[in-house]
């Protein structure tokens, strides 16, 4: 029973840092339907912006509240402009060409970066794993029996935020003037440019939003695990990806369930099953509910124009 | 939405028809002599003329996929990861085994030819499990679905020892040769054409601009969506067997979801439903890390950064694409064919309206 | 009939259409190769014969997932060959290395490995760290009769390949047992488990040894778990483990992936130590472990408290040149480019077989991981050392001779 509760929580953890990665991936795809196969390489950069920051502020200053909010903050920033740059140079170009385009633009971003970050030449970090420094202080909130289970501050603390980040996005995609913006431009950009919405604006925000959350996620991503690496994104990336899917990508609380749904089942599997068949679990898990659901948990699929 | 140029019923070539008889004989005669020349002369251009090769195969018959049909399939390295193990693993078994009535070579060239028809066979079963949910999902979820696929296939391969788990298969006998490779391109690139041209292509090519439009005229998408997935697969199937026999070792780390994008790359790159792009493009991807290599190394072999620049390949690759996609957005050819974007003065087909 | 002969017509374009497109590759095939050809005799490039400089070749994982391993083993090399060119060079010719990246895939290596062969025209090849890439080189330098080194490929299979494979490290099946006879006769551990990493031919060996092994000495393994490299969270497994209750864990994987493991292990309230192989030995184990991985014990090929004065030097320059204390693969890449060194000063010429030869007759050699004999199946004869690893170093705990 306390082994169960504990990989319950477990999963949960994993859940949610896929749920904030797929949030990511499911507001571009929402907005653009373009799935940015450099969200995951996007966050690994801010990860390193993040841990470039803890080193520069030193041990003292990393531990206190204000050095965790300003790691954040230089990580979440420095990846809005990434994100903006990219979508500036590298999709808006293409944003009247064939949806694939922007698909392969995106993959060399990813390729770039990701095979970028393993040089060690100059500031570039190298191909070795590096431990980010513990900017909060790992503790046991909750202790049930003899350590049977364990629940970590950073596990209930980044699930707060996910749930937080969750509310605060459907907030402000269906009750803001933005949100609503965003939203025509999902429909139909043509049409909202025509109704005078600066469609190019929002979607630079768009893009700029996704990639701070990536960053974000990215951070309590190394926080949970204690490390970072170049091919990080890879990794994460893919999986939150598939979590978007599952939920219905373009959904944000879909991704978000999507992603817990993710983390418990490969928890699961690798707690009472064998452990060597997690992913082919995991995406066989994916391909089932594609089929029972064709648009995932909570898509819809598209309506078809005739 | 910009409509994508519809393919124009092909006219009667513009080669004089006395020419036409003997033109293959003409143009063959030359290439084979070069080619021969080419393989008697270095060992390193054979193996890069097989790997091109095999990215050939794989690039068009994902085309016919991606590009004709409009699917969009990231799962083609686990078709060929099907074909490569089965194929590899027949080969392993049947080593020692010789067809009496042949002389050695041969035999073990017909015994190469079979194993390759098992594993591209074993390709297209997996090609049409995966082409049947196209009967439910539609664009983004299909392609989720064939990754998954993909991924499993590797996850299986790393679990059975028969397959030699994460060490892979090693020892493959090395029958394939450029001759071997460059006969399974031709009837890929023959069939992908044949295809293009025929009433199915047309269907395909109705299911690529508007399903529903053709479903409503009548065309059986599920049935056009699942045939071209196999077609696909199988070559998929067969690049994975030649593949295997002239590496000649696989491990599932060849098979993962960054060689199928590498894969699509090509397909894109030379432009969605071009053969003959999809054949520049995977010619081009080939040969350019080790340009990359070769202009790398007029920097000499003294200084650390020499040593240093084989990793700045990939970098730069990547970004290449995005330089390339950005001056290109339609794919080197779009949906032309080679000979629709050749200078003028180059006899080449009229295309029958414009 | 009617329909035939427009259909016939038609595979003659398409063939006319094929072999106008063939043209088009060959001739751009013939440019990626004469590029290359090109490439030989500019500036940078050498011939081997008539030219002052003996060109070697190394193919690694520079990039991709193994990549860590792969820049460690060329530093390594890169060091020893900056020695030997300092010392005078051989029968007086300056050194010089061509390193090529695998991208951490045998396909690659093969590629990198026939170009090195052909094209560079190497009298001898090192690399790489993974078995398989291994592999696929040794096929390819076998076949060309090119001599190959692996400073760390340890699966058994890869010098089977040949007369021209060598290896300068001990191999799978002697470390699995120096682990499992450790853990059995001085930790005296009756009941264990095994994690090991899927993705590596590696650890999979090792874990099924030691399993045999320990077995086999009396002992229980209680289960065996599985991760992929690359992840980052193994609470699942490592909670699994803890229902067993074991009294040690054995995790033969690499650094990258251990340190993080053993903090999770802890923070999972698993208390026992943990073991491992040579693929922990690096100084980015303590920084990703911290002091989670205290009091953990590994088998490595030699021991930087080693006061032997060549070890000391080692240490000493490798780390004033790529800033660090060198790992395994760092030291393994220095012996294994030094035992080429050697043998290319005794052949009598820079041919493939006299090289060979040479190699094969390496014996007692002083290598920093370890003394190095060659046998005849051309594997390294040496002893393992256990260390323990304590506050930001290892400390010598006992040597196991094979």
């Amino acid at each position: 029973m306390a082994q169960l509760l504990q990989h319950l929580i477990n999963g949960l953890a994993s859940g949610t840092i896929y749920a904030l990665v797929a949030l990511g991936y499911t507001m571009v795809y929402g907005v653009l339907k373009l799935i940015n196969f450099a969200h995951g390489d996007v966050m690994m950069v801010g990860v390193y912006m993040g841990y470039a920051t803890a080193f520069a502020l030193g041990r003292e200053v990393r531990g206190s509240l204000l050095g965790v909010a300003l790691i954040f903050a230089v990580a979440m920033l420095g990846c809005a402009l990434l994100g903006f740059l990219i979508e500036r140079f590298a999709y808006r170009p293409l944003r009247e060409k064939p949806r694939l385009t922007a698909l392969i633009t995106a993959i060399g971003i990813s390729f770039a970066l990701s095979y970028g970050f393993q040089l060690d030449i100059g500031f570039l970090p190298g191909a070795s794993p590096r431990a980010f420094p513990e900017v909060i202080e790992p503790k046991e909130w909750i202790i049930i029996g003899d350590r049977d289970v364990v629940v970590w501050n950073w596990q209930i603390i980044s699930f707060l935020i996910a749930v937080g980040l969750m509310v605060a996005l459907q907030y402000l995609v269906f009750r803001t003037r933005f949100g609503r913006a965003m939203r025509a431009v999902s429909w139909d950009h043509r049409v909202a440019a025509l109704m005078g919405i600066p469609t190019d604006r929002v979607i630079a925000l768009t893009f700029m939003l996704s990639s701070a959350l990536a960053a974000g996620a990215g951070l309590l991503y190394a926080i949970k695990d204690t490390s970072v690496s170049p091919l990080m994104g890879l990794y994460v990336g893919l999986k939150a990806f598939v979590a978007a899917v599952i939920g219905g990508i373009g959904h944000v609380p879909g991704a978000v369930v999507g992603a817990l749904v993710l983390g418990l089942v490969e928890e699961f599997v690798v707690g009472y099953a064998a452990s060597t068949w997690r992913d082919a679990v995991a995406f066989g898990f994916l391909i089932l509910v594609l089929l029972v659901k064709p648009g995932g948990l909570f898509g819809r699929v598209a309506a078809e124009k005739v | 939405m910009e409509t994508p140029a519809l393919p124009v019923p092909e006219a009667r070539s513009a080669i004089p028809p006395a020419l036409r008889g003997i033109l293959p004989v003409l143009v063959a005669l030359p290439v084979l002599a070069l080619f021969q020349w080419v393989t008697n002369e270095s060992p390193f251009a054979v193996y890069l003329l097989s790997v091109m090769g095999v990215n050939i195969i794989l690039a068009v018959s994902l085309n016919i996929v991606n590009g004709m049909t409009g699917q969009f399939s990231i799962g083609h390295a686990g078709f060929m990861a099907v074909g490569a193990y089965i194929s590899g693993v027949m080969s392993l078994n049947l080593k020692e085994v010789a067809l009496s009535f042949l002389p050695v070579a041969a035999s073990d060239q017909v015994l190469f030819t079979l194993a390759l028809l098992v594993g591209g066979l074993a390709a297209a079963a997996c090609g049409f499990l995966v082409g049947l949910p196209s009967l439910r999902l539609r664009g983004d979820y299909l392609a989720i679905v064939t990754l998954g696929f993909g991924e499993i296939i590797r996850v299986v391969v790393q679990n059975t020892d028969a397959f030699g788990r994460a060490l892979g298969l090693s020892g493959i006998p090395q029958y394939s040769s450029p001759y071997m490779i460059y006969f399974w391109v031709f009837l890929t690139v023959l069939v992908a054409r044949r295809i293009a041209g025929s009433s199915h292509g047309r269907s395909l090519w109705a299911i690529r601009e508007d399903e529903v439009a053709a479903e409503a005229m009548g065309v059986d998408t599920t049935g056009y969506k699942v045939r071209s997935f196999v077609i696909s697969s199988f070559f998929a199937g067969i690049a994975g067997g030649l593949f295997a026999h002239f590496v000649p070792i696989i491990n599932p780390g060849s098979f993962t979801f960054v060689k199928s994008m590498e894969i699509v790359v090509m397909v894109v790159l030379g432009g969605l439903g071009s053969t003959t792009g999809a054949i520049v493009a995977a010619i081009f991807l080939t040969l350019l890390p080790e340009g990359l290599r070769s202009a790398f190394n007029l920097l000499g072999t003294e200084s650390t950064l020499a040593q240093k620049v084989d990793q700045i390949r990939m970098p730069i690759y990547g970004l290449l694409l995005v330089v390339l996609m950005l001056s290109r957005p339609q794919g080197l050819f779009g949906t032309r064919e080679l000979w629709d974007v050749l200078p003028r003065w180059i006899p080449r087909r009229r295309r029958g309206l414009s | 009939m009617r329909r035939l002969a427009p259909m016939l017509l038609a595979a003659l374009a398409v063939l006319a259409a094929a072999c106008e497109k063939k043209t088009q590759p060959a001739p751009s095939g013939e440019g990626g190769a004469q590029t290359a050809q090109q490439a030989q005799p500019a500036p940078g490039g050498e011939t081997p014969a008539g030219s002052d400089v003996i060109l070697l070749g190394q193919v690694g994982a520079l990039t991709g997932g193994q990549a860590t391993f792969g820049i460690s083993t060329r530093n390594g090399i890169e060091m020893a060959i900056k020695e030997a060119n300092a010392a005078g060079g051989v029968k007086g010719k300056k050194l010089a290395i061509r390193v090529y990246d695998n991208q951490s895939k045998p396909e690659e290596a093969a590629q990198a490995a026939t170009r090195l062969i052909t094209q560079d025209k190497v009298v001898l090849i090192l690399g790489d760290v993974a078995s398989s890439n291994s592999l696929a080189m040794a096929e390819k330098a076998q076949a060309a009769g090119v001599p190959m080194i692996t400073p760390s490929s340890t699966n058994t299979t890869v010098t089977q390949k040949g007369d021209f494979i060598f290896r300068v490290c001990f191999i799978d099946p002697f470390q699995g047992y120096v682990m499992a006879k450790f853990a059995r006769e001085n930790l005296k551990l009756g009941k264990v488990a095994v994690l090991q990493d899927n993705k590596s031919a590696y650890s999979i060996d090792l874990s099924d040894v030691f399993t045999r092994k320990f077995t086999e000495m009396g002992g229980k393994v209680a289960t065996t778990e599985s991760y992929s490299q690359g992840d980052t969270d193994y609470r699942a497994q490592l909670t699994a483990i803890r229902k067993t209750q074991p009294e040690g864990i054995y995790v033969p994987g690499y650094y990258s992936e251990v340190g993080i493991i053993a903090r999770q292990a802890r923070e999972v309230g698993l208390k026992v130590p943990l073991m491992g192989g040579d693929g922990w030995d690096s100084e980015k184990l303590f920084e990703l472990g911290g002091t989670a991985i205290q009091g953990s014990y590994f088998s490595n090929h030699y021991s930087p408290d080693n006061p032997d004065p060549r070890v000391q030097k080692f240490i000493s320059e490798y780390k004033a040149a790529y800033g660090g204390v060198p790992d395994a693969l760092a030291a393994l890449g220095y012996d294994a480019a030094r035992v080429a060194i050697e043998a290319l000063k005794r052949a009598k010429d820079l041919s493939g077989p006299a090289v060979r030869d040479a190699i094969a007759q390496t014996k007692d050699f002083p290598g920093v991981a370890g003394t190095i004999t060659l046998d005849d199946k051309r594997n390294a004869v040496k002893s393992a050392v256990v260390l323990k690893v304590g506050d930001g170093k290892t400390e010598y705990v006992t040597t196991v001779n094979p």
